[in-house]
């Protein structure tokens, strides 16, 4: 049993095969592309392997300390940003091999067209609890 | 009463319901409905027979389901043949369900979440806080696992060898949530070992006793980890010490040496030294050969570099690494600690270094962290 965290990055990993932004997607294929997502979370949660997901907006700022009495600074997102995130989800499989076959399904996701998006997942265990026998 | 006694009658009472004529799912059911109505009522009115009291409430919890059920007619002519209490089966209903819960068919995980409910008692709450998960996504894990057992023979014993591993996987998770794991495997371990006579059982026994003896020195006030040398062996748990060598003992005399009964004569060795300089290596080296025979695990492999290491020098403990895959877990850190008594600083920091970035749990990587920092402002200063 081991979690992982299935990353999505919306830019910064090299371009998928069904490269259309999403804004040029009908709204039948957006709505088409949540649901295979909801559809894929509501069965991992069947499965018992489903811990969380979420969606983070790309509005994202950078903050800075600025010294002692000054408020902090903030700034960006910086215009050369190569790493945006949108969302993850943690499952808690069996196996590696598991994980990377859900990461795959999930990055079966429908797209523009209709057709998959084959987008990049990053697949990141998570760093547990010492095991109790370690020595 | 505690909790814990109350959950030790689980898996009788549960073998019960199923010999009744219960299906395996709707008998756990109706005993989870008992046991927490137990801990609810007990304090202030205790029963005379809690075996018998917890029979009767989970009984009528099962006949008042199957009643609501669509198979109602099904179940009342079950209930119609309800048979007598009469003598005492030939086979033990609490090693059946041992057994049933470890099966081969299941998954390592969903097998370990089936034996924590149905063997152990505990609530899906208490399962998934322990296992970090969400509730839902345990009481699916936990359903699932019933369901795939559901129609395997109830009184068929299977193979105890899957059984320990299911156990030692319970084990090595722990303390999280409001449910000490460690524990629970160990009173698990301790109630299998009542119903079947088995030296690897008691080996597993032992190796658990051994090991949790030693959790109080394990890790410092900040959480993070002390290696073994560096323990304060007067907060090692003597009387579980003592538990754990007697089992062993009388195991290793039987003459039918297994795998946990190696593994816990190490911890023994490890356990019997009044200070680590006084470690018998040697004798260490010994049993991981005999490990080595029994089990040709690479893991074992690489424990046993390091005991070569203690026993004969670093130079012999990096002959014994170097006929070893440098891709196993923990490789570079037994290769650094080597390295470090070998003298060579350098290697070993950056080998630390490298470990730390493979480490698979956060107290671990951060102590290898810290060795690499070491190592490295003593190469500076």
């Amino acid at each position: 049993m081991a979690k992982y965290l299935l990353l999505k990055h919306y830019r910064g990993a090299p371009a998928p095969a069904n490269d259309v932004p999403m804004d040029r997607w009908t709204p039948e294929e957006i709505s088409a592309h949540m649901k295979y997502m909801q559809d894929f979370a509501t069965r991992l949660e069947g499965t018992g392997e489903y811990v969380e997901g979420q969606a983070l907006s790309p509005e994202g700022t950078f903050v800075r300390y600025d010294g002692e009495g000054r408020p902090p600074v903030t700034d960006g997102p910086f215009a050369e940003t190569k790493d945006l995130i949108a969302g993850w989800m943690v499952i808690d499989v069996d196996s590696y091999e598991r994980a990377v076959e859900l990461a795959g399904e999930l990055s079966a996701a429908p797209g523009a067209g209709g057709k998959p998006i084959h987008e990049w997942l990053e697949l990141r265990p998570f760093l547990g609890t010492p095991p109790t026998i370690a020595e | 009463m505690d909790e814990a006694r109350i959950r030790s009658l689980t898996p009788s009472v549960l073998g019960i319901l199923v010999r009744r004529g219960a299906d395996f799912a709707a008998a756990e059911d109706a005993l989870q409905d008992a046991l927490v109505e137990a801990v609810r009522v007990w304090p202030a009115d205790p029963p005379r027979d809690p075996k018998g009291w917890l029979v009767t409430v989970a009984w009528r919890r099962f006949l008042d389901a199957a009643r609501a059920d669509t198979a109602r007619r099904r179940r009342e002519d079950l209930v119609d043949e309800e048979p007598a209490p009469g003598p005492a089966h030939a086979y033990d209903d609490t090693l059946s369900l041992y057994f049933l819960c470890a099966h081969p068919s299941l998954t390592p995980s969903s097998a370990v979440a089936l034996t924590l409910r149905a063997v152990g008692g505990l609530t899906t709450r208490q399962i998934a806080r322990a296992y970090l998960v969400p509730e839902a996504t345990m009481a699916q894990r936990i359903s699932r696992a019933k369901r795939t057992v559901s129609g395997i023979r109830f009184d068929r014993h299977g193979d105890v060898a899957t059984v320990l591993r299911v156990l030692y996987l319970v084990f090595n998770e722990g303390y999280s949530g409001d449910v000490d794991l460690a524990a629970e495997a160990i009173r698990l371990t301790r109630q299998l070992a009542s119903s079947i006579d088995h030296p690897e059982v008691s080996g597993l026994l032992s190796l658990m006793l051994l090991h949790h003896a030693r959790r109080a020195a394990r890790t410092a006030s900040d959480g993070s980890l002390v290696p073994l040398a560096e323990q304060d062996r007067g907060r090692w748990d003597t009387g579980a010490i003592a538990e754990g060598v007697r089992i062993l003992q009388a195991a290793l005399a039987r003459d039918r040496l297994g795998e946990f009964q190696a593994q816990a004569a190490v911890a023994a060795l490890h356990a019997d030294a009044p200070t680590a300089e006084e470690t018998d290596w040697v004798q260490i080296v010994e049993w991981y050969d005999e490990l080595t025979r029994l089990t040709d695990s690479p893991v074992v492999r690489l424990n046993r570099a390091v005991a070569v290491g203690e026993a004969d020098g670093a130079r012999a403990g990096l002959a014994a690494l170097a006929a070893l895959d440098d891709s196993l877990p923990r490789y570079d850190a037994v290769a650094a600690y080597l390295h470090e008594r070998g003298g060579d600083l350098a290697a070993a920091a950056s080998l630390y270094a490298r470990a730390a970035r493979k480490a698979h749990d956060l107290a671990e990587r951060d102590h290898l962290t810290r060795q690499a920092a070491r190592l490295n402002s003593r190469l500076r200063g």
